[in-house]
């Protein structure tokens, strides 16, 4: 993974429009250490993940140590701590949609995407491919995440359509 | 409703009347629609007062817990100096459970008036919702309603034009059910990692950034304005006339082996069996029911008898071996292998501890791994007596619920479908011993 990721290329995220987008939402709380969330937010909009270096920056903003927001980093599933596919596909497989056979659509994205394994990104880059638990859509059974967006009631036929829609 | 179906005849339409309609979802459709009547309202009343309407209406929490949302209110001291927080609870993770997301969805500004309220008559200026972050679309929908709220003058130093002041900031999680946990909320509000705190001090006491600070559920919060625009009288009128302790409606989540799943929105005490029968339209075609999780996954499998005799209420839930949790209900047919999705089940719970507790961490990893030794074929009857020990061991012994929520369905599935587990154990695969050289 660290190949892919040059540290000469990194630029801070944290000027112009994103700085201002921070001090806002500071300004919301009576702690600058609150902001934390949403901060690392940011770095992984612009940069797609969160490297070493966001976290440093994003320590340095709210005055917390590199390492205190790596080990919030690392207890939230959704901070991506390495790069991506180009579409991050988010599969729901926890009971309520294993009944309905979110496996089969697990399978499926598997296929039909070229990756070899849950969570390893396809060899052309545009694909990650993993479970995750209940995505709070169980009456939509098998909702799936993509990137930021939704895609409900998946079947397993379905799957070679939607991978077609991405751009 | 039943979205995404057409509300059945035999709902009660209250918070999900506008389900499915795009134009209540901005300000000027919602305000048509009589939004911020309440707010309007509430805002010239004192702060005891409108606690007192919520209390004589009997709303529960609708969270998980059904505490008493006005006696919750009542706990926190408006004009004792110190600054107080409202949380709203959007982090629904529940398995099973998908009702606030519609909420969200198709009501945002509902949430917003209901959280303003609350704020109000806690004496907090400052409401956050915290909203889980997988939920991209709610949360555009949340953050859009705020930003509508504060440019028309409903939310901040001069709430709806009284001199009030009245925050309300969408705060996005980032991927841990603990953070439903209210306690884990606030950790997590603050930048820490999302531990449940020990309790006392209770929130009320010390809880977002040590303040005194009440949390709420989603739908708990949403149900206020109507209160206040009907009147506690009305509320508590809905229901069962035997059981005053249960009033209103209740968003029931439906999934799995079902029909027709979807949010529908019943009466308190609703039947349960005609609920599953005919409003969710019953099993899929050639299959029956057999195991019902009614309250989300944290809550005792009943089997179909339990389940059709049960009320839809927080006592009628409890008489029915069970319990109304969040009303996230999980449907199980006879098609399924019951044990792999109690297993399933307990993959989850460990994957979710937050790791903090020894009983918590250890167990819910030891019993996922015996659960799904059994269902892969290796089990004893040995690990059935060795899986309620561990239950044991996980339940009231830890700083919060997580892992007697783990403990749960494992204790009520080996009671009611001892059969299950005994089946696949009998098929043991014998492994030959390889011969010693
Ligand atoms: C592990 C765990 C997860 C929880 N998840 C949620 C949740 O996602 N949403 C929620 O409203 N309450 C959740 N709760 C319950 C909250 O701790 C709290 O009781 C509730 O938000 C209070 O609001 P209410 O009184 O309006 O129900 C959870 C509790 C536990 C122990
Ligand atoms: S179990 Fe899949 S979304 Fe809830």
């Amino acid at each position: 993974m660290s190949a892919t990721h040059d540290q000469a290329e990194y630029t801070s995220v944290f000027t112009g429009a994103a700085r201002t987008e921070l001090d806002t939402i500071m300004s919301r709380y009576p702690t600058k250490m609150a902001a934390l969330l949403p901060a690392l937010w940011i770095v992984q909009r612009e940069r797609g993940w969160v490297p070493p270096e966001g976290m440093a920056e994003v320590a340095e903003a709210l005055d917390l140590t590199p390492a205190y927001v790596k080990g919030v980093v690392t207890f939230y599933t959704m901070y991506h701590q390495h790069p991506v596919g180009k579409h991050f596909i988010q599969v729901c497989t926890t009971s309520p949609c294993n009944v309905c056979g979110a496996e089969g659509v697990v399978d499926a994205f598997l296929k039909h995407t070229g990756c070899e394994e849950l969570g390893v990104t396809s060899a052309d880059g545009r694909y990650t491919v993993i479970e995750v638990e209940c995505l709070g859509a169980c009456g939509f059974a098998t909702p799936v995440m993509i990137n930021e967006e939704f895609v409900e009631s998946v079947t397993p036929d379905r799957v070679p359509e939607i991978l077609s829609s991405l751009k | 409703m039943g979205y995404p179906h057409k509300p059945h005849e035999r709902e009660t339409l209250v918070l999900s009347t506008h389900f499915g309609d795009h134009e209540a979802i901005p300000l000027d459709g919602w305000k048509k629609r009589g939004g911020y009547q309440a707010l309007q309202k509430a805002l010239g009343m004192t702060p005891a007062e409108i606690v007192d309407v919520v209390k004589a209406s009997g709303l529960r929490g609708r969270g998980g817990a059904g505490f008493p949302t006005g006696i919750k209110w009542s706990f926190m001291k408006p004009g004792d100096g110190k600054v107080h927080y409202l949380c709203c609870n959007a982090d629904e993770s529940e398995p099973g459970t998908f009702k606030d997301r519609e909420i969200m969805r198709w009501t945002p500004h509902a949430l917003v008036e209901g959280c303003a309220i609350g704020a109000y008559a806690i004496g907090a200026e400052v409401a956050y919702i915290y909203i889980r972050g997988e939920f991209t679309e709610p949360l555009r929908h949340m953050e859009a309603a705020v930003k509508e709220a504060y440019a028309a003058g409903i939310l901040g130093t001069n709430a709806m034009g009284t001199g009030k002041t009245v925050h309300v900031h969408v705060h996005k999680g980032a991927g841990a059910y603990i953070c439903g946990e209210e306690t884990a909320l606030m950790n997590s509000l603050e930048g820490r990692r999302g531990n449940p705190r020990i309790k006392p001090p209770f929130p009320a006491v010390a809880g977002l950034f040590g303040q005194p600070t009440t949390i709420n559920n989603v739908e708990t919060l949403a149900a206020v304005p109507h209160i206040l625009n009907r009147g506690a009288d009305w509320y508590k009128g809905l229901g069962r006339a035997d059981n005053p302790k249960s009033t209103g409606t209740k968003l029931w989540s439906v999934c799995g082996n079902i029909q027709k799943p979807g949010n529908y929105e019943m009466l308190m005490g609703f039947p349960f069996g005609e609920f599953l029968h005919e409003v969710c339209g019953g099993a899929l075609p050639g299959r029956k029911l057999r195991a019902i999780i009614p309250g989300g996954s944290s809550v005792p499998i009943q089997t179909l008898e339990e389940a059709e005799s049960s009320l839809m209420d927080y006592e009628g839930m409890v008489a029915g071996g069970t319990m109304l949790g969040s009303a996230g209900c999980i449907v199980i047919d006879d098609a399924q292998n019951l044990v792999k999705q109690i297993a399933r089940l307990a993959r989850f719970y460990a994957h979710e501890s937050c790791a903090q507790c020894t009983q918590c961490r250890e167990g819910t990893a030891w019993t996922t791994k015996i659960l799904e030794r059994i269902v892969a074929g290796d089990g004893t009857t040995e690990d059935l007596d060795t899986l309620l020990e561990i239950a044991d061991n996980m339940t009231g012994k830890t700083i919060c619920v997580l892992s007697d929520s783990c403990a749960t369905p494992v204790v009520s599935g080996i009671r009611k479908f001892r059969g299950d587990f005994e089946a696949l154990i009998k098929k043991r695969k014998v492994h030959p011993v390889p011969a010693v050289a």
